[in-house]
C-alpha cells in the first residue's frame, strides 16, 4: 500500500516504513541508543531527500525516545540531574549543528560532510565498543571473582572547575563534562539526523564513569529534548519535517522499541554492546565504501535558489 | 482575417497557430483531465491527450513543468574520497518534461527547428547562470566553455531521467485514423507541482504548421494538502504539533506495552 508523503513529496510503501520503524526501535530499546544512525541512511536509500530524512528523523526520535526513557524511568534508571546538565550543553549544540547545516547545504557539501561524519564517529566507536566487550567477555570466560571495579577511574577530565554533586550517578564530577558531551551530542543531532545514543552512551560510561544501568535512561530523557528542539528548528527554518512520514517510522518504532527494552534484559551487557559494536561497524564501512567507489554518475542535481531570495 | 484566426486560436485552450495561410482547426487537442490531484494515496498518473489533425502531418507533443534554477555538481576524486567539485547552475530547468511523437523526431523535423522550440531532450537549452568552472578534471584544464556546458547539461538531464521526471517515450502517440491521435503521458509519483504546460506541435515537411499549448495543473488536494499548507503558512505551530504527536504516541506505547507487574 503506497502513502503519499506530504513534504518529501514522494510516495513509500506504508508496510516498508512500518518494518524499517520496527526493527530501528527494536534496536533503539534494547541499547538505549536513539537508532538514527540506521534510520536516516535507511531513509535515504529508500529515495527520501536526505534533508526530509534528517528532519523527519528528529521527529520520531522524539516519540522512540518518549516510550524508551518511560520503561527505563519505571525502573528508576534516570539521572533526571545529569539529563538536565547535559541538555545545556545539547541546546548549544543543536543551535549551532543547525547553521552550520545550512551553510554546508549552500556549498553544496552536506552530503559529503555527512558521510564522513558518519564513518569518523561509527568507526571510532565501534571499534572502543569491541574492544571494550570483548575484554569483558574474555574476563568472564577466564573466570573466577572478577575483580571489583572502582567506581570509576580519576583522569584529568576530574580537574576541571564547577564541580557538582550527582548523587542519582553517585558522581562528584565538573558541570562542564556533561555540558560537553551534551554539546557533541547536540551537533550530532543537527547535523547527521540522529539521537546521538551512539557517541552519549560510551561517553557517558568511559568519561563520566556512570553507572551503566543509568547511562541509558539518562541518555533517552536527554535526547527527547534535544530531538524536540531540532524537530522545531528543521519545521521552522527548512520545512523538512514531513509528519505523514514521522507517524509511520514512530508508529513501528514505539512498537518495536518496547520489545526491544524487553530483549535488554536478557541479553548480557557485553553482549549487547558487542552486537551494537558490530552493527555500528557494518553502517561504517557501507558508508565509507561509498566514499570511495567509483560513483556510477558522477554528477547530481539540486534546486539552486533563485537570487535574492533567502 | 488573421485577427480572426488569432482569436479563434485562443478560443481553443489558449492555443496559438503559428502556421502559413492554415486555419487553427489544423489541429484540435483537448487532454482528458487538466487537472492532476496529488492525493494521500498518489502513486503517479496518466493523462491522455486525444486530437485531430486536418491532413497529412507529423505530430510531436511536450509537457513543460514549472521551471526552476538547477544546480548541477561533478563529484572529483581527492585522496581516495569522491567530493563534490565543480559546479554549473543552470537557469529556467524545467520541473519536468516529456516528448512524444509519433515517429522519431530526426525524420519529423530538421534539428534546427527542433532546437528553435527545445522539442526532444538532445534539443533542450538551459541558460547558464555566473561563471563556467574554469577547471572541469585535473587532467583537462580549461576545457572548451561549449563542452563544459554541454558536459554539464547532459548530466542534468540523465539525472531528471533517472528521477523519472524527464521522459523521451517516442512511440506513444498513435494515430488511429488518418486524422485522429492519442498519445498518454505519465507523471510518476514524485511530480513536482504547480503550472504545467502541454504543448501540441503539427509538422508538415519539416517544419511546424502550428501548435497549440493546453495549461495542466498539478495540485496536492486534500489531507496532503493541508499538511504541507500548514507546515508553511504556520511552521512553528507545525513544529509543535509534530512534537506533540510524537510524545504522545511514545507515552500511548509506553502505557500500552506495560507489562503487568
Amino acid at each position: 500500500m503506497q502513502i503519499y508523503l506530504p513534504i518529501a513529496e514522494m510516495s513509500v510503501n506504508l508496510v516498508l516504513i512500518l518494518v524499517m520503524g520496527g526493527a530501528v526501535g527494536f534496536l533503539s530499546g534494547m541499547f538505549g541508543v536513539g537508532g538514527g544512525f540506521l534510520m536516516t541512511p535507511l531513509l535515504i536509500f529508500i529515495g527520501v531527500p536526505p534533508s526530509v530524512a534528517v528532519g523527519t528523523q528528529a521527529n520520531q526520535l522524539v516519540a522512540a525516545s518518549v516510550s524508551g526513557v518511560l520503561a527505563h524511568w519505571r525502573r528508576g534508571n534516570v539521572d533526571v540531574k545529569m539529563g538536565l546538565v547535559m541538555l545545556f550543553g545539547s541546546t548549544l549544540g543543536t543551535l549551532l549543528g543547525v547553521y552550520i547545516f545550512g551553510v554546508l547545504q549552500r556549498i553544496g557539501q552536506i552530503d559529503l560532510v555527512i558521510s564522513l561524519s558518519y564513518v569518523l564517529f561509527l568507526g571510532l566507536i565501534a571499534v572502543l565498543m569491541l574492544i571494550e566487550s570483548l575484554r569483558a567477555m574474555q574476563r568472564r570466560r577466564r573466570g573466577g571473582a572478577t575483580a571489583r571495579r572502582k567506581l570509576h577511574k580519576h583522569n584529568v577530565l576530574h580537574g576541571l572547575p564547577l564541580k557538582m554533586r550527582f548523587p542519582k550517578s553517585r558522581l562528584y564530577i565538573s558541570a562542564l563534562l556533561p555540558c560537553g558531551i551534551g554539546f557533541i551530542g547536540g551537533l550530532l543531532v543537527a547535523i547527521m539526523g540522529i539521537g546521538g545514543g551512539f557517541f552519549l552512551v560510551p561517553a557517558m560510561i568511559y568519561l563520566l564513569g556512570m553507572p551503566a544501568i543509568a547511562v541509558a535512561g539518562t541518555s533517552l530523557f536527554q535526547i527527547i529534548f534535544t530531538t524536540a528542539i531540532a524537530t522545531f528548528l528543521q519545521a521552522t527554518q527548512n520545512h523538512t519535517v514531513d509528519v505523514v512520514l514521522a507517524l509511520m517510522l514512530l508508529v513501528g518504532g514505539v512498537i518495536g522499541a518496547q520489545w526491544g527494552t524487553r530483549a535488554a534484559g536478557v541479553l548480557r551487557g557485553e553482549q549487547a554492546r558487542a552486537l551494537l559494536a558490530a552493527m555500528v561497524m557494518v553502517v561504517c564501512v557501507a558508508l565509507a565504501w561509498d566514499l570511495v567507489a567509483t560513483p556510477d554518475e558522477p554528477f547530481s542535481i539540486s534546486v539552486a535558489q533563485t537570487p535574492g531570495m533567502r | 482575417m488573421g485577427r480572426v484566426r488569432t482569436v479563434l486560436g485562443l478560443l481553443l485552450i489558449g492555443g496559438v497557430a503559428i502556421g502559413r495561410g492554415v486555419s487553427a482547426q489544423d489541429l484540435v487537442a483537448d487532454l482528458s483531465h487538466h487537472l492532476i490531484a496529488i492525493t494521500t494515496e498518489f502513486t503517479g498518473t496518466a493523462v491522455t491527450l486525444f486530437g485531430t489533425i486536418e491532413g497529412e502531418g507529423d505530430v510531436a507533443i511536450i509537457v513543460r513543468g514549472p521551471s526552476e534554477p538547477v544546480t548541477v555538481r561533478q563529484k572529483e576524486r581527492v585522496a581516495g574520497i569522491w567530493i563534490n567539485s565543480a559546479s554549473v547552475t543552470f537557469e529556467q530547468v524545467p520541473s519536468y518534461y516529456s516528448v512524444a511523437a509519433n515517429q522519431p523526431l530526426e525524420h519529423i523535423a530538421r534539428p534546427s527547428v527542433l532546437a528553435r522550440h527545445g522539442i526532444g531532450l538532445d534539443y533542450l537549452r538551459f541558460p547558464v547562470r555566473g561563471d563556467l568552472p574554469r577547471m572541469v578534471s585535473p587532467d583537462r584544464e580549461a576545457e572548451d566553455p561549449e563542452e563544459i556546458t554541454t558536459m554539464f547539461r547532459e548530466a542534468l538531464i540523465r539525472n531528471m531521467q533517472d528521477d523519472d521526471l524527464y521522459i523521451d517515450d517516442l512511440g506513444v502517440v498513435t494515430f488511429l485514423g488518418p486524422t485522429l491521435f492519442r498519445a498518454t503521458v505519465e507523471f510518476p509519483a514524485n511530480v513536482p507541482t504547480g503550472q504545467f504546460t502541454v504543448s501540441v506541435y503539427l509538422f508538415r515537411d519539416g517544419d511546424i504548421v502550428t501548435a497549440q499549448t493546453t495549461p495542466l495543473v498539478v495540485s496536492k488536494i486534500g489531507l496532503g494538502a493541508e499538511v504541507f499548507d500548514f507546515s508553511r503558512r504556520h511552521a512553528a505551530a507545525y513544529g509543535l504539533v509534530a512534537i506533540a504527536v510524537a510524545v504522545f504516541f511514545g507515552w500511548l506505547a509506553s502505557i500500552l506495552f506495560r507489562s503487568p507487574r
